[in-house]
């Protein structure tokens, strides 16, 4: 693939230097469709290693549907494509052989809502981490207890191991999930707003837990808050109308962007 | 000048007048459906109870004037419901795991479940009849066996339907959560989505136990009847219904005794089931 494939008019990147970087995910004249709506218009942009990536927007911009792409969750649902590539440590995970459960394994997600499954704090864990490992009970048990500590929760639940993962409070439920998607060692984390159904003590919580996991992980996070994205991310990228209107790293998108539109986006203008 | 306070509007007080006499009218008709169902069940236990006692349950019908219990009867209904519910529950969830997981946007789903809802408002005499015509006149005899496929066949309707129905119920957000950690389409259902559907499967099965129990046509066509102990499943098998239905129908005091006796034990077992049922639900909503 050559750079005069890359149609990218309305991208301002402003990435300075990428030394020292690794390039996780990268994606490249992406298209998304729902039927024959174009929600997504050649997206262009990359995702460090150990590095946040924010993702914001007014509602129906895309950025939920950008992250959704990228563990190909839109697979579950019919009439929906997309075109273009997006390359995880170079293997396009658009290709029709890509093996779904393999890349979700390698590209966690969670969710807006917590999504504990109806079953014990301990199965919740221990679940992601048998379909992949066949392990003796005192090592998973370890495992469990990692899983927890890493989403700071353990010395919540350490008691009640044996309780219904649903009967712990909204944040907490939250933790759980984040404790889930780690214990399955994934190499991405995908945020889709995780703490928009939260209180700001939990929010907090979450976003420490974020910042302490991105030393291991490349992370990308889609928020409706935009001082949720200055406080938590590396890079930002702003979409507006299914297009990536600007990129570069955090602290210039909001001290001093080069587009108009996200001026007027950050300055509470519009959105 | 005064302003009128929206308490006081005219239009206000006109709705506060349409409430109470809808409210009045719900009220009269919850009321004059309840008036029946303890009426009947005033009947049923006056009448049930008087007959009840030990020997219901370890004797045979007896022949008109003599002295006997439902052993064969009771044993009957035991059997071909039971062997209707081990029939019918497969087939039922698997197509309605089908409806609401794996086909939810096919078209042959829209199709099944069309069907599916004709199936399950069918008069059971019908029912009686198909199985009649497929397995009675082809065997050239009456079976327990046609017996419980007739049953079965009412069950599989009820079950498909609320097991698409529960499924439905769960919410995509935790099929996403589950498709996130790597778990394949299969484990998922098996795992995440029967377990939060769990209750509300089981509730249906037991309805469609429930509903077969008391079911007379389709059994009158198959099992015929059997006033012996049989437990041979190629000949024909008493039931409680068809019991009932001919020794209610019959002139002699004894038997009409013994009929009521029949339909409490029928409606005390449903009532139980329901109870358990509801039991199983609230418990689930409480987790």
């Amino acid at each position: 693939m050559t750079m005069a494939n890359y149609t990218v008019p309305t991208v301002t990147s402003t990435v300075t230097s990428t030394d020292g970087l690794t390039e996780k995910v990268s994606v490249r004249n992406l298209d998304f469709f729902y039927g024959d709506h174009r929600a997504l218009k050649t997206i262009n942009v990359s995702l460090y290693h150990g590095k946040v990536t924010a993702f914001i927007g007014p509602s129906g911009c895309g950025k939920s549907t950008l992250l959704r792409i990228l563990n190909r969750m839109y697979d579950l649902y019919p009439n929906q494509r997309a075109t273009g590539t997006v390359q995880l440590d170079n293997e396009n995970i658009l290709s029709p052989s890509q093996d779904l459960n393999m890349l979700r394994a390698k590209v966690g997600m969670v969710f807006q809502k917590p999504t504990p499954f109806p079953m014990t704090i301990y199965e919740n864990i221990a679940f992601g981490i048998r379909l992949y490992e066949k392990l003796p009970k005192s090592e998973l048990d370890g495992r469990v207890q990692h899983a927890l500590e890493r989403a700071a929760l353990w010395n919540e639940v350490k008691d009640k191991l044996g309780a219904n993962g649903q009967s712990l409070s909204g944040g907490q439920q939250q933790r759980l999930c984040i404790a889930r998607t780690v214990a399955v060692r994934p190499e991405v984390i995908l945020f889709d707003e995780p703490c928009s159904a939260l209180d700001p003590i939990s929010t907090a919580k979450i976003e420490e837990l974020i910042d302490e996991l991105k030393e291991d992980y490349t992370i990308a996070i889609v928020t409706h808050n935009m001082q949720q994205a200055a406080r938590v991310s590396d890079f930002t990228a702003f979409m507006y109308l299914g297009e990536l209107v600007e990129y570069g790293e955090t602290t210039k998108i909001f001290t001093a962007p080069n587009d108009r539109r996200t001026q007027d986006y950050i300055t509470g203008r519009f959105g | 000048m005064a302003l009128v306070s929206g308490a006081n509007s005219p239009l206000y007080a006109q709705r506060r007048r349409k409430n109470g006499i809808t409210m009045g009218l719900a009220y009269a008709a919850t009321g004059f459906g309840l008036t029946w169902l303890v009426l009947i069940l005033a009947v049923l236990l006056w009448e049930g109870f008087s007959g009840l006692s030990l020997r219901v349950f370890t004797e045979m019908t007896p022949p008109p004037g003599s002295a006997g219990g439902l052993l064969n009867p009771i044993l009957g209904s035991l059997v071909m419901t039971g062997l209707a519910v081990i029939i019918g529950t497969p087939l039922g969830i698997l197509a309605g795991t089908y409806m609401a997981e794996y086909g939810r946007y096919d078209k042959l789903s829209s199709v099944v479940r069309f069907i599916n809802d004709i199936l399950l408002s069918a008069p059971s005499i019908v029912i009686g009849l198909f199985v009649y015509e497929i397995m009675v006149a082809q065997m050239g005899h009456f079976s327990a066996w046609a017996g419980a496929i007739a049953l079965a066949v009412i069950v599989v309707p009820v079950v498909v339907r609320t097991t698409e129905d529960m499924l439905t119920l769960v919410p995509d957000t935790l099929r996403e959560a589950a498709a996130s950690i790597g778990l394949p389409r299969a484990l998922m259902i098996q795992k995440v989505a029967y377990r939060a559907a769990r209750a509300g499967m089981i509730t249906g099965v037991l309805l469609a136990v429930a509903r077969i129990s008391g079911e007379t046509a389709p059994l009158l066509f198959t099992a015929l009847n059997n006033q012996f102990w049989s437990t041979n499943m190629n000949a024909p098998m008493a039931s409680l219904p068809v019991v009932i239905f001919q020794f209610a129908l019959s002139p002699y005091k004894d038997w009409q005794e013994l009929a009521w006796t029949g339909a409490l034990i029928i409606t005390l077992s449903v009532l139980t089931l329901s109870i358990i049922a509801r039991a199983l639900a609230s418990q689930s909503k409480s987790q």
